[in-house]
């Protein structure tokens, strides 16, 4: 462990080499031994995949690199950086804390996530926020197809383009687009930005780091056709929100 | 799952670093397939009138590879390169490689052809790819671009037949990670279009499909794009041909791809881990290739479609 001077006080830094170490290694004392009273930088990442996950103490880390698949998955408190690219799923099932990505990240980012904010600073691949249950994300870049599908509660931002099917059967989850929609998925439908959503995208822009006016952007959200049984489609039930949805009832 | 990897060099001085660089890339997706592994390189083309070059392969061990040269030579009347790595074999017969094959087929049937063409070779086996890799040399291969695989099997059994890559035709081979739902009817398909099939493989469905189109009068941007139209599952291709080097996703683009170009080369595998050894990789331009886009890289270097 080193020591060095940060900002009037001591800070403690651990280093890890994942040339050296392995990721289990690393993972196990993240969740052992580490009480969040240091910062750790991570070096040599290469692409591993599974780094930081679990995270369960507010404490700063470091990536120092490309890293791959499950980056930061269901992280608490911590306040994760990686200084490049990711893989599959970063930030997945995120519970709370910061997950800052400074280069690209590929598909399923912020998937799933419970809580706490995931910043894209490039773009995201497709299916980004897919199944998001309250986190927010923000990609300073574009969303690929198939985008925040199915996502129940919290906020996809994103600055640049989505791809196709963008918000396909929306729950509670709201979607703010500063460039093109290639398509909009079932059931989503772009909404009038009101001034909550002008407030709140403003705070949150703020906090992800991008300068950009809330009034650049639209809302999407879900046009909740889909929340309710259509007796037309054969059936006289009515199912609310979390039910069974009506097209899976579609019967010959 | 399985891991993809596909290398071009851009310049042709650095072609002798081809082995070593896709080895090594080969290396890292040993953890996606460690079932299989199999590689097509595209090296010098045989030289010669009428020359050709056959990848062959006795699964057994015991075929004497000098001894079915000795027998070209002898009953098809022309010279013939022969070098042997253990179970596999790369014979280059010049002049009358027609007749030379034909005496091959009839008399020595425990050969198996994993190749024929101007300049790919093609080694594959079942086992961890470290050994196979360690097997057949693959880090001092030298050519231009590269096509390799490493298979975790889902669908079909796990032997030297069923690794990839698929070879269909001259200098032509395919790579997939992913599974396709209709080789079945793809297959009875083509069959009745005179095609047969060596093994009962998803992959070879296609593989066999693509070079159907393309000798039915497609290029190779009409016969894939006939592919989303009739190939129903999920795919990422890698294809080489003697020229190109390409690439395609399926329009839901489930499986993963990731791609580096720099100066000196384009490479692509199923997972950044496999590039990131690559020198000069932090410099590169680094990319998620879009579903139901082509890539074509030539060995020229320009992205000729996309």
């Amino acid at each position: 462990m080193e020591q060095r001077f940060s900002g009037g006080g001591i800070v403690d830094f651990v280093d890890f080499d994942l040339e050296k170490q392995t990721v289990r290694e690393l993972n196990q004392f993240l969740h052992k031994e580490f009480d969040g009273a240091a910062e750790v930088r991570i070096h040599n990442p290469d692409g591993a995949h599974h780094i930081a996950c679990g995270m369960n103490v507010p404490a700063k880390i470091d990536i120092m690199g490309n890293a791959g698949y499950f980056v930061a998955g269901m992280n608490k408190h911590a306040e994760v950086t990686v200084h490049g690219s990711v893989g599959w799923s970063v930030a997945e099932n995120i519970m709370s804390g910061t997950v800052r990505v400074n280069g690209y990240a590929s598909e399923c980012a912020g998937a799933s996530g419970h809580g706490g904010l995931l910043v894209v600073e490039k773009d995201a691949s497709s299916r980004c926020g897919i199944s998001m249950k309250g986190n927010d994300i923000v990609v300073g870049g574009s969303v690929g197809h198939f985008s925040a599908f199915m996502a129940q509660a919290g906020r996809l931002v994103v600055c640049g383009d989505a791809g196709d099917g963008l918000g396909d059967s929306l729950y509670e989850a709201v979607i703010y687009v500063r460039g093109e929609i290639k398509g909009l998925g079932a059931d989503a439908r772009e909404e009038a930005m009101g001034e909550g959503d002008l407030t709140s995208l403003s705070e949150l822009l703020g906090r992800a780091g991008f300068e950009y006016r809330p009034e650049e952007f639209k809302r999407i959200a879900s046009a909740r056709t889909l929340y309710h049984w259509n007796a037309e489609d054969g059936g006289s039930h009515e199912h609310g929100r979390g039910g069974t949805r009506r097209k899976q009832f579609v019967r010959p | 799952m399985c891991g993809i990897v596909g290398l071009l060099m851009k310049d042709p001085e650095k072609y002798d670093l081809l082995g070593e660089y896709a080895a090594k890339m080969l290396e890292g997706m040993a953890t996606r397939g460690c079932d299989s592994a199999g590689l097509a390189a595209y090296t010098d083309p045989a030289e010669g009138n009428g020359a050709r070059k056959f990848s062959l392969f006795d699964p057994s061990g015991n075929l004497d590879w000098n001894e079915l040269a000795d027998g070209m030579r002898e009953h098809a009347g022309c010279e013939v390169d022969a070098s042997a790595k253990g179970n596999h074999a790369v014979i280059i017969p010049r002049g009358a490689a027609d007749e030379a094959f034909r005496w091959m087929v009839e008399n020595r049937p425990e050969a198996h052809v994993l190749s024929v063409g101007e300049s790919v070779e093609v080694y594959k086996d079942a086992g961890h790819p470290f050994d196979i890799a360690e097997r057949y040399g693959f880090s001092e291969l030298s050519g231009s671009h590269v096509v390799a695989h490493t298979r975790m099997a889902t669908e079909s059994a796990v032997t030297w037949a069923h690794a990839h890559p698929f070879t269909v035709g001259e200098d032509f081979c395919l790579v997939h990670n992913g599974s396709l739902s209709n080789p079945h009817s793809l297959r009875r398909m083509l069959e009745r279009h005179g095609m047969r099939f060596d093994t009962d493989n998803d992959t070879e469905a296609a593989a066999r499909f693509l070079e159907w189109r393309l000798r039915e009068g497609d290029t190779m941007e009409e016969a894939i794009r006939a592919g989303f139209r009739e190939l129903d599952g999920f795919y990422t291709f890698l294809i080489g041909t003697k020229e190109h080097l390409a690439l395609v996703r399926d329009p839901f683009a489930c499986k993963p791809a990731v791609a580096a170009e720099t100066e000196e080369y384009v490479a692509i595998a199923s997972e950044f881990r496999s590039l990131a050894h690559l020198p000069g990789v932090s410099d590169a331009d680094v990319f998620e290739p879009m579903p139901e886009e082509i890539y074509v890289w030539s060995k020229d270097s320009a992205v000729v479609a996309s």
